[in-house]
């Protein structure tokens, strides 16, 4: 285990919860306040619950859990994307993360304009961009079908070229979810051989995946979630055995 | 511990504004990006930009200015409409753009925090891009009819076209956070758009208002986009009148030193009130799309 530095992320009592909102017109909602707000216009779902997890600086932390756990979710507060019901969330340093593989992609520009556009979404600026582009070229082995509109693109090809750029963002966190999720076998293996080393230059890494015997391979930190809580947090093989037992009881 | 990047901070909780004004680099993408895709796979490109206001002036030109005879009461009619017609798009346009741009790139927005405001800023931009174009015809026009004007008439329209800037993207960010939850708002600012080129001196003039309003003409003086309208018709029309037309009331009575602050102070404050409630709404955004 490599000696960890500050906390990189920090949750305390997190909670999150999802209002499933029928309507989506002015005139049902103003009939509902006109009729003394009877019923419920919306069903709540509580997705996070009372979550409290810090990570430090350079772990490897897999989050597990079944479908519905609440894992994405996690993520998504991580981030910035959705903002927590109650609790605190913080990071240190900048946080990127492949949950956007190809989110920023439009198919009507080339995959040159793709790669500037997705990595100033991703937070790069103009500089590391031009300095970066040959490598993230190279790495998603496009080659001569970089100025092609993205459109054309085999769904590899698209895949391949998005997530070569998110590892080339170069953040202090890094949010992984579903890596397998990326091309044939052996740009899988590149990729995971990428993420490795990633975890080794000292990036805290906080990896959602299905795939249970790669993020063993890949963290040394397990976090189980089920139904929004944490139910076990500890060395990544216990909790991988742990989720087993679970899901075989299931 | 020193710099920002070593402190922990909340996700997510960006400045606004000033956070777009940061991220310049982003914006000028995003911007590049609307404008190459708008007219994608289309043979004209670009020139769709010239040819729908021109389309529309010939409507209007047509109709109000030789059937209706508006033309005869209003020397350089054409010059009159156009100049009008222009700013009115590019208010228009930064307004339904920029409501429907949260809506649009829902996908971004769900799955990446970036600071929101880019998306409408980025849009009023683009708008920007389409009116110049058609600035530069109007200016082709005024010069070809005998055009002079002075530096101050200039600096006015300078002035008037960053107004209207700053009132679409305040609205802009109203209704865009409104859509999200309800879309009900594209419709509301459909109707702005079919209103705002009556409600303001673009295809007749302001004395046929005042003649009807009487002591009530205030109320009409208070759309910003009135008085945007009459400073580009100071700027661009009545230098090309000659000595010999009649030019008597071409300007509305305060004009440029109460009313003109008065709509820019109405433009900054519906910017202010516009980026506090796309903050305060935009929290949700992502779960709400």
């Amino acid at each position: 285990m490599t000696s960890h530095g500050h906390v990189a992320i920090s949750c305390i009592g997190v909670r999150k919860q999802f209002v499933l909102r029928h309507t989506r017109s002015l005139k049902e909602a103003l009939v509902w306040l006109v009729k003394g707000r009877k019923g419920d216009l919306s069903k709540k779902f509580q997705a996070l619950n009372h979550v409290s997890l810090e990570v430090k600086q350079g772990e490897t932390v897999a989050l597990l859990g079944l479908n519905g756990s609440g894992k994405s979710t996690l993520l998504k507060l991580i981030s910035g994307v959705l903002q927590p019901d109650g609790g605190t969330v913080r990071t240190r340093g900048r946080v990127a993360g492949l949950i956007e593989v190809g989110a920023g992609f439009h198919h009507d520009l080339s995959g040159r304009d793709n790669v500037y556009l997705n990595g100033a979404i991703l937070g790069m600026s103009e500089k590391q961009i031009d300095e970066m582009f040959d490598s993230i070229v190279e790495f998603s082995e496009i080659g001569e079908f970089i100025d092609t509109e993205v459109k054309f693109y085999s769904s590899g090809m698209y895949l391949r070229l998005a997530f070569s750029i998110a590892v080339h963002t170069d953040p202090e966190v890094f949010l992984i979810d579903e890596i397998l999720a990326v091309g044939d076998e052996p740009f899988q293996r590149k990729c995971i051989a990428k993420i490795k080393e990633l975890a080794e230059k000292g990036k805290t890494l906080f990896v959602v995946s299905h795939d249970l015997d790669l993020v063993a391979t890949v963290c040394e930190r397990g976090v189980l979630l089920e139904h929004g809580e944490i139910v076990m947090d500890g060395d990544v093989h216990e909790v991988v055995g742990e989720l087993r037992r679970r899901s075989a009881t299931v | 511990m020193a710099g920002q990047s070593d402190q922990l901070v909340k996700p997510g909780i960006g400045r606004g504004l000033l956070d777009v004004y940061g991220d310049r680099f982003l914006l000028k993408l995003l911007v590049r990006k609307e404008i190459k895709i708008r007219y994608r796979g289309s043979v004209l490109g670009l020139m769709w930009s010239y040819v729908k206001p021109l389309m529309q002036f010939l409507i209007y030109f047509i109709a109000l200015g030789i059937f209706l005879n508006l033309e005869r009461g209003t020397p350089n009619y054409a010059i009159y409409l156009f100049s009008g017609i222009v700013l009115v798009n590019f208010f228009t346009e930064s307004l339904s753009n920029a409501t429907r741009s949260i809506v649009d790139n829902r996908d971004l927005i769900r799955k990446i925090y970036l600071p929101r405001e880019l998306f409408p800023v980025a849009t009023v931009w683009v708008s920007a891009a389409h009116f110049l174009p058609q600035l530069l015809v109007l200016i082709g026009a005024c010069l070809f009819v005998g055009w002079t004007p002075s530096i101050l008439q200039i600096a006015a329209a300078i002035l008037i076209f960053v107004m209207v800037a700053v009132l679409g993207t305040g609205l802009g960010l109203m209704f865009g956070a409104v859509n999200v939850y309800f879309r009900d708002s594209e419709n509301i600012v459909d109707m702005i758009v079919m209103v705002v080129t009556w409600a303001s001196p673009v295809l007749y003039v302001w004395t046929m208002v005042e003649r009807v309003m009487g002591e009530w003409f205030w109320v009409y003086m208070l759309n910003p986009m009135t008085v945007a309208v009459e400073v580009f018709h100071w700027t661009f029309w009545e230098p090309t009148l000659k000595a010999n037309q009649p030019v008597s009331d071409t300007m509305p009575p305060d004009l440029l030193n109460f009313w003109l602050p008065v709509s820019m102070i109405i433009s900054v404050a519906i910017l202010f009130i516009g980026q506090l409630m796309f903050r305060r709404l935009s929290v949700h955004f992502a779960q709400e799309l």
